[in-house]
């Protein structure tokens, strides 16, 4: 029986100098890595692949067939790219395992990288987190000074350089076509696929763009063993990861448990909804998983459960609203997010959020009809699966995942003219 | 108008060390315009025309990346840049109510400086410090747990030159323009500064370790499965 919580990428978070090359050794690290530099490649993709580790960056594609993808022996350069645009509303994994534990990552980027045969690897940051972009340049410099980057590593001919990139604030180059596009001094839209980037990624070569946690999981698994990993979990979702829980919840913060815990589980643990109210609503997966209930609570948190749910996973992002909370408030906010992120470069995304943001507002405002819920629904149909990227595709779980639970709040608006409840209720200074 | 021999100098062997970093040249113009924008504290005309002559590019092809990512500012900001959360989480906890207050309190509209240049403010999305709601970020430092009234006094030391410190982050803040120059790639020295992680992001391992809650050990099927093939 696993235990209910499983530090493994949070393990040594309170190490004070964690960050730090020392630090990081003295707690393990960089032992990883020539245990992997020692195994022929394909047999680190193949413990990877054995571990069941799907991408923790929401889209949950397995890790090491991700890898298998890119062509061995076809004697182009390959790259490898971390994807750190954590930008997904409730999103709060990434950033602070690399502001905590930078040295992880990079050593999960090294073993990677020789696992793909790349002798570059990016690390796409977003830039609205300065000391994490810090921090990572720190910790790859230590690592080029240790001889874990730089030329023959460990005496084993293997060749790598890290780049530590910073964006400049778009939430569509976490889409990892959009990424690339960023990458090579680009406005950050979408490209069409195929070719996907294993064939042709930046600069149209082959390139493998994982998310951080995926990364950072690598090295334990190349440590510990594909069983070791699989054996936690469920069937289907093997393995830990980071649950960020926040919001109206007494312990907000990080919870790292194998993939299967529920919300109720976790809710005890954190202390349960802040004290003297009561579960509303809550994301599973960030905003564009859309809401899930107080019906919820007991669905296990893996890929099969959730989508079952009529919810996703994503990047176990849990955000939790009481029963002060408008739900209408919410779904607009997330709305408007995703009207301002949208790149433009498709029809359905670019004109639907613009429009569900007007109906929105209007239907918060209290001069909304039913009408305009069916409006809007209907607009969400003309997005879904036709837009070019899953930008769009995100915008509209938010919509009708609140109507479909909420649809009397949505209505009560028009008959009370305006909101029936009071924002400064929901608030962390609220007394009530 | 454009830079004088002195900055161009400067600039140039700055981007000749940013360039060197990339396998394509394209690729250093999002750390150019970061570079420029730490030169002047936006992204000027003349910023734009020093970045397309560097990678051969035309200056419409660069302002429309420019233009495409909000962190690049086409007029000047304050000093210090204050970017309130309104993303849901940060809104509803009181990120609304913060940023309405600062306004008023500021007197400025959404991205304009104060009269003196020291602060300006807008409202920013979500930026993966959910635990910490309701965040203030300050030239893209985390000021976690916020209310009306620290967010008042952050806003008045800023413009008084007081000191004000991150929560987790360096024990100095820099300025707009520098905080500019480390993402173009050039850190300062405060890497080490600051905790490891902050409260919300060791609640999950303190609960862990007060019930002796570990991941398994790694046991002989592991070590089976680790082995290479």
């Amino acid at each position: 029986m696993t235990d209910p919580l499983t530090p493994v990428l949070t393990k040594h978070w309170d190490q004070p100098d964690i960050f730090t090359l020392d630090g990081y050794r003295r707690a393990g690290g960089w032992r990883a890595l020539p245990k992997a530099l020692a195994m022929p490649r394909g047999d680190v993709i193949a413990v990877v692949k054995d571990s069941g580790l799907r991408g923790r960056g929401g889209a949950g594609f397995p890790t090491g067939v991700k890898w298998s993808f890119l062509p061995q022996g076809d004697g182009k350069p390959h790259y490898l790219v971390v994807n750190a645009d954590e930008s997904e509303p409730g999103a709060c994994k990434d950033v602070p395992l690399m502001m905590a534990n930078p040295h992880l990552l990079i050593e999960g980027a090294a073993i990677a990288a020789y696992a793909i045969g790349a002798s570059h690897a990016f690390i796409y940051v977003r830039g609205e987190v300065l000391h994490v972009v810090r921090r990572l340049r720190h910790a790859v410099e230590e690592a080029y000074a240790a001889g874990y980057l730089g030329r023959d590593i460990l005496g084993s001919g293997f060749d790598l350089d890290v780049i530590v990139h910073a964006g400049a604030g778009a939430y569509i180059c976490g889409e990892e076509t959009a990424l690339l596009d960023s990458l090579e001094g680009r406005r950050g839209l979408p490209r069409n696929k195929p070719p996907f980037p294993a064939v042709a990624g930046v600069y149209a070569l082959p390139t493998n763009v994982n998310n951080v946690e995926s990364i950072a999981s690598v090295p334990a698994i190349v440590l510990n063993g594909a069983g070791w990993f699989a054996g936690v979990g469920t069937e289907k979702s093997k393995g830990f990861g980071i649950f960020n829980l926040s919001g109206h919840v007494t312990t907000p913060g990080t919870y790292e448990a194998p993939l299967g815990i529920t919300l109720r589980q976790l809710l005890d643990l954190a202390g349960g909804i802040r004290a003297g109210h009561r579960l509303k609503f809550w994301t599973a997966g960030g905003s564009s998983a859309g809401i899930l209930t107080d019906e919820h609570l007991d669905v296990p948190l893996d890929f099969e459960s959730v989508a079952a749910a009529g919810s996703a996973l994503g990047t176990r992002s849990i955000q939790i609203f009481d029963e002060t909370t408008c739900v209408v408030r919410v779904v607009l906010r997330w709305t408007e997010f995703y009207q301002h992120e949208s790149c433009g470069k498709c029809t359905p995304c670019r004109e639907g959020t613009f429009w569900m943001v007007r109906v929105l507002r209007r239907l918060e405002q209290g001069n909304g009809t039913e009408e305009d819920l069916e409006k809007l629904l209907d607009i969400c149909d003309n997005i879904l699966g036709r837009a070019f990227c899953a930008l769009g595709d995100s915008a509209v779980p938010p919509v009708t995942s609140g109507i479909r639970y909420f649809r009397d709040e949505f209505l009560l608006h028009q008959k009370e003219g305006g909101c029936p409840l009071d924002p400064a209720a929901s608030t962390v200074w609220s007394t009530t | 108008m454009p830079f004088s021999e002195e900055v161009r100098a400067r600039l140039d062997a700055d981007a000749a060390r940013i360039i060197g970093r990339y396998p394509g040249p394209r690729s250093a113009l999002l750390p150019l315009l970061h570079l420029v924008q730490a030169e002047e504290g936006y992204v000027s005309a003349d910023g734009i025309a020093y970045c397309a002559a560097k990678l051969g590019l035309t200056e419409t092809e660069v302002t429309g990346v420019v233009t495409f990512y909000t962190m690049y500012k086409r007029h000047p900001v304050g000093e210090y840049h204050v970017g309130v959360c309104t993303n849901a989480v940060c809104a509803v906890l009181g990120g609304d109510q913060i940023l309405a207050e600062l306004r008023q309190h500021l007197g400025v509209a959404g991205d304009e400086a104060t009269p003196d240049g020291k602060v300006s403010l807008e409202h920013v999305e979500c930026n993966a410090a959910c635990g910490y709601a309701p965040v203030v970020m300050v030239n893209w430092e985390f000021f976690d747990n916020m209310t009306p009234a620290s967010a008042r006094k952050l806003a008045d030391d800023l413009r008084a030159g007081a000191r004000a410190v991150p929560t987790r982050g360096p024990g100095r803040l820099c300025t707009w323009r520098e905080a500019s120059r480390i993402l173009a790639g050039f850190n300062d020295d405060q890497a080490t500064d600051g905790p490891a992680a902050g409260p919300a992001d060791l609640v999950g391992l303190t609960i862990a370790r007060e019930h002796g809650w570990t991941a398994p050990e790694p046991g002989p099927a592991g070590d089976q499965a680790k082995e290479p093939r």
